[in-house]
């Protein structure tokens, strides 16, 4: 069987807007998420045992179930859960619904990277801090947190490169991305083959030299 | 003189073990303390206690008239009004030399930027360091830092100032650049509590002299009296001295 590739060039308009979708996304949860993951980890990290209990069982019960699931339950859920809060049915997209399945999700893996992150920080540096008269959450905001950043970068980044492939589950809930906007397409015009390959190329591609530039990163920032 | 920091049968315990056992002494204003002893004698706790860096659970401890384990004391504003050196520096490695001078004055006390900078400036050149102004903690030596960060303290205008070991972590040819710092200030008046082995310059500058062993203050006493009359000593404290001033 011979492959033909000449129908992509044609389709190329909604793979770009697939893709558009999928970056979007991406960005805004990985957002969402480490600010999620960073209150989880300090939360984690407090002395306060109920608060340390909350997110650790939280941490752990997203870590135990599929991404897939808790897309799908969320796409259910969402607009219930706003009927509660808000009192009236809002409609509410599969993005939005996405998003917050996303941001819940990877928050309990960012607030790992970012536990570990605060951990590597000498005890040393926050006595500076209280030392100087600083608050605990000044100590945090302008010494601890900074430093554990640049720490974590590179595998927050990492973190993120799998997210960007995870990205794709959003087809459950009929959401266009980019692999689903390459999937219809060539089911559309009868060329599924080629144009999955193709998306496949379009991921590796992104995925590797996205993981090259960590990798180059973190040897930077290892000196 | 006043007292400045009135330590009273203070205790301490990590868990069963007694790291602190009845220690009683003070800090007059204008005074200069060392305090010395084996490794493990409970020094560097005594006085992480004075700005609560450490909790104890017995005692108190009243640092200008505030006692410092009352759970209604504003801990940051008062460890604000005491400077503090760490044996490891503990500069903000993020941060540049003048913003790990000024962010303490700008975030705690609330002075304007320009402020702080000028005030973190002359600090720098009065360490003789203000040629290193932009660089970054992690491109100076050991004692370069180690005077940054009495600069450091020094900028938030404290009223004494604590030393934990300031120069144990320096290469020998650093630690008089740190001591004559240390020394200057002491000359000023400056109320200093130092934990240190160095006996030099406890026999140059201090006042008096504090001997811990096993979490206990087994001499306290005036430096002439400390080192002048060594065999009035207690036996721990002389063998200590013996070791410690042949090199």
């Amino acid at each position: 069987m011979a492959l033909d590739f000449s129908q992509i060039l044609p389709t190329l308009p909604s793979l770009i807007d697939g893709m558009t979708l999928t970056l979007k996304l991406l960005v805004m949860a990985v957002a969402g998420g480490v600010g999620l993951g960073t209150l989880l980890a300090l939360a984690r990290l407090s002395s306060n045992n109920m608060l340390a209990f909350a997110a650790k069982f939280y941490v752990n019960y997203f870590r135990s179930i599929p991404l897939l699931l808790v897309i799908s339950w969320f796409y259910l859920a969402v607009p219930i859960l706003l009927y509660w809060i808000t009192g009236n049915l809002t409609p509410v997209g599969a993005f939005t619904s996405c998003l917050v399945a996303f941001v819940m999700f990877e928050a309990a893996y960012f607030s790992e990277i970012v536990r570990a992150g605060i951990q590597a920080i000498p005890k040393g540096q926050l006595n500076a801090a209280y030392a100087l008269g600083m608050t605990y959450s000044q100590a945090m905001r302008l010494v601890i947190l900074p430093q554990a950043f640049r720490k974590m970068t590179p595998l927050l980044l990492q973190q993120s490169i799998i997210l960007f492939q995870d990205t794709s589950l959003v087809y459950a809930v009929g959401l266009m991305d980019f692999l689903n906007t390459a999937r219809s397409k060539g089911d559309i015009v009868g060329l599924p083959h080629e144009f999955l390959l193709f998306a496949g190329a379009v991921y590796f591609v992104i995925s590797f030299s996205a993981s090259q530039v960590v990798k180059r990163l973190q040897k930077r920032l290892a000196v | 003189m006043s007292k400045m920091i009135d330590i009273n049968n203070v205790n301490k315990w990590y868990g069963e073990f007694q790291v602190l056992t009845d220690c009683t002494t003070s800090v007059s204003k204008g005074e200069v303390v060392v305090v010395c002893g084996p490794s493990g004698s409970g020094k560097s706790t005594l006085i992480k206690c004075v700005n609560a860096l450490e909790p104890f659970q017995k005692g108190e401890i009243i640092v200008d008239g505030i006692s410092v384990g009352d759970p209604k004391t504003d801990l940051p504003k008062l460890r604000s009004r005491v400077g503090m050196v760490f044996q490891h520096f503990e500069l903000f490695p993020h941060l540049s030399i003048t913003d790990n001078l000024a962010i303490a004055q700008m975030k705690v006390l609330g002075r304007g930027r320009e402020e702080a900078m000028d005030k973190g400036l002359k600090l720098l050149d009065r360490v003789g360091l203000k040629a290193h102004a932009a660089k970054f903690p992690g491109q100076l030596s050991g004692g370069q830092q180690q005077r940054v960060a009495i600069a450091r303290a020094l900028a938030m205008d404290p009223i004494a100032m604590l030393f934990d070991e300031p120069t144990s972590a320096l290469d020998p040819e650093m630690i008089n650049e740190v001591l004559d710092v240390m020394t200057e200030l002491a000359q000023e008046g400056m109320t200093m509590m130092c934990v240190t082995h160095e006996m030099g310059f406890a026999r140059r500058v201090a006042h008096r002299v504090i001997f811990m062993d096993k979490g206990h203050i087994v001499e306290d006493c005036a430096k002439d009296e400390f080192f002048g009359n060594i065999d009035a000593r207690s036996e721990r404290a002389r063998q200590f001295l013996s070791k410690i001033l042949q090199h």
